[in-house]
């Protein structure tokens, strides 16, 4: 029988992610990393007027995106694990409904989920501002989370669960026990891109006006009329956390690689 | 050795989907004490009786007993029974994020509600009792085969079974451990614990062995003790099989 390549091509949307080449001196990573603290650096000691001001007024909008994505990340986590208990559920009923809500957040855009859950639903249940946000980033990401808990759960060999029923533990007992542990130290890589992906994604809560690190960058550039040299900082602010947050995620990859052997 | 079976199996019957017949009507009773060896080429049935007795494998039909407790009732109490007998796997099943003392303490803690100073001290001597003294804070990763599957004894004895199911505990260790598991299940033997052991060890088979059950195709072709069945067996299947291990 002719064998089947497999030619599945994976790019991720994730940040930049060091490679092998990461040790070396000019590795993409380290380029655009140490560039980008550079320019952060350079400009606004070469060109006090705007950058100087600029600086001083994004950090409130740093905070503020720092608050909705670990918020909402907590609130995600919490509702991926029992989407992804409820995936791998033998209760039909129970793995249909997380299915569905699975299938239903992936489907629809981020930004018309936010759209809705404030404007639509704020209808009938005035919600503020930045609970609408952390709600909806946490709909949205508790289905992706969910994702990678089923995934997680389903990598652990189905002996761990045999010999913890062998032994007399009883179901719940085994995936409190044996099972969720482990899942939760394979899936800290994935979840840690995830944090990643909501952070940049949080930037859509500024259509709210939740006042982002986007948004205090559009209330800077819409007083100032100094478009382009705000949204430069922004976009480097952006750039900068999350190859930080990619490197950590690395460093996190690499430590359990090793402790795997 | 006393006369009272503690395993009854009585016609077990395990069908896969439609057409897979892994067990077509076995019968079987262990005694208290015994050790009996269960060999049969793959596909067999032979694990898929030996996880039909803790019901990890739920029979299609027929019975099991432990004693007086029905393994086969959907209204039994399953964990109650499973507390009494213990199992080795093949690939040994520790859990991979507790060190050797942990996976012993674990099912005593949880399941027994010991306290954790007498669990400890427990789980420490049976570690002693396998040769493991010394490893108590390791990982499975960083275990031998060999030491993982004596950390597996320790783990099931520590419930204190009645009965051990072993499922070809040997046979994914290098052939230089396999010497140290068999002489943890020799010890075993001896002291009296009862064991139905799936292996082709036949060197543990005629050091330990009251009885050997040949199985092929769902059923049960022979039995007999160990001298009997691999010196004289009388039906062609066992010769064959026999001659291909031998
Ligand atoms: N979960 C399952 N689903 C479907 N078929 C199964 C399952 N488990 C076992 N079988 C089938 O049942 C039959 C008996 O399997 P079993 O594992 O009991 O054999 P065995 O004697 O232990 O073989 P081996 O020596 O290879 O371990 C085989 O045909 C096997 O393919
Ligand atoms: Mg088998």
């Amino acid at each position: 029988m002719a064998e089947i390549k497999s030619s599945r091509i994976e790019v991720s949307d994730g940040a930049l992610v060091p490679d092998k080449d990461s040790h070396s001196l000019f590795s993409a990573w380290k380029i655009s990393f140490f560039g980008a603290v550079a320019i952060l650096i350079i400009l606004p000691i070469v060109w006090p007027d705007p950058y100087r001001d600029i600086l001083k007024f994004i950090p409130d909008g740093i905070l503020k995106t720092f608050q909705v994505t670990i918020l909402s990340i907590i609130f995600a986590l919490i509702i991926g694990l029992f989407t992804g208990l409820g995936r791998i559920s033998r209760i039909t009923i129970i793995n249909r409904i997380a299915t569905i809500y699975v299938e239903v957040v992936r489907g629809i855009p981020l930004l018309v989920q936010l759209f809705y859950i404030y404007y639509a639903l704020g209808k009938m249940v005035h919600l503020p501002r930045m609970t609408s946000a952390i709600f909806a980033m946490s709909f949205c990401y508790g289905a992706y989370l969910g994702e990678i808990f089923r995934a997680g759960l389903q990598a652990i060999p189905k002996g761990q669960m045999e010999a913890a029923l062998a032994l007399g533990l009883s179901r719940s007992q085994a995936i409190r026990k044996i099972i969720l542990p482990q899942t939760f130290r394979i899936i800290m890589p994935p979840v840690g891109n995830e944090f990643i992906a909501l952070l940049k994604d949080s930037s859509l809560v500024s259509i709210l006006a939740v006042s982002d690190l986007l948004r205090r960058g559009r209330e800077f550039a819409s007083t100032s009329f100094q478009y382009f040299q705000t949204y430069t900082v922004v976009a480097l602010v952006y750039l900068v956390i999350t190859l930080f947050l990619s490197k950590l995620v690395a460093i996190m990859e690499e430590r359990m690689q090793q402790h795997e052997r | 050795m006393n006369d009272k079976p503690i395993i009854r199996i009585q016609n077990a019957v395990k069908t896969f989907g439609r057409d897979i017949h892994a067990l077509k009507g076995v019968n079987l009773e262990i005694k208290s004490g015994e050790v009996v060896l269960i060999i049969g080429p793959s596909g067999s049935g032979k694990s898929t009786l030996l996880r039909s007795v803790n019901r990890l494998e739920t029979l299609t039909s027929g019975n099991i007993w432990i004693d007086d407790d029905s393994v086969t009732d959907q209204n039994s109490d399953i964990r109650k029974i499973r507390e009494e007998v213990g199992m080795v796997f093949q690939s040994f099943n520790l859990f991979k994020h507790l060190t050797a003392l942990e996976n012993i303490t674990m099912a005593p803690l949880t399941v027994k509600k010991t306290s954790k100073k007498e669990a400890k001290e427990q789980a420490r001597q049976l570690l002693d009792r396998v040769g493991l003294g010394d490893k108590e804070d390791a990982y499975p990763g960083q275990l031998s085969g060999g030491q993982q599957q004596r950390v597996a004894i320790a783990r099931a004895l520590a419930m204190n079974p009645r009965v051990i199911l072993f499922d070809e505990p040997t046979s994914a260790l290098d052939p230089e451990m396999i010497k140290e598991v068999l002489d943890v299940m020799l010890d075993l033997a001896k002291e009296g614990m009862t064991m139905l052991v799936v292996s082709h060890e036949m060197g543990f088979a005629k050091a330990a062995a009251d009885r050997v059950i040949f199985m092929d195709d769902g059923n049960i072709v022979e039995e007999g003790t160990p001298e009997e069945l691999f010196s004289h067996p009388k039906e062609d299947r066992t010769k064959t099989f026999l001659q291909h291990i031998l």
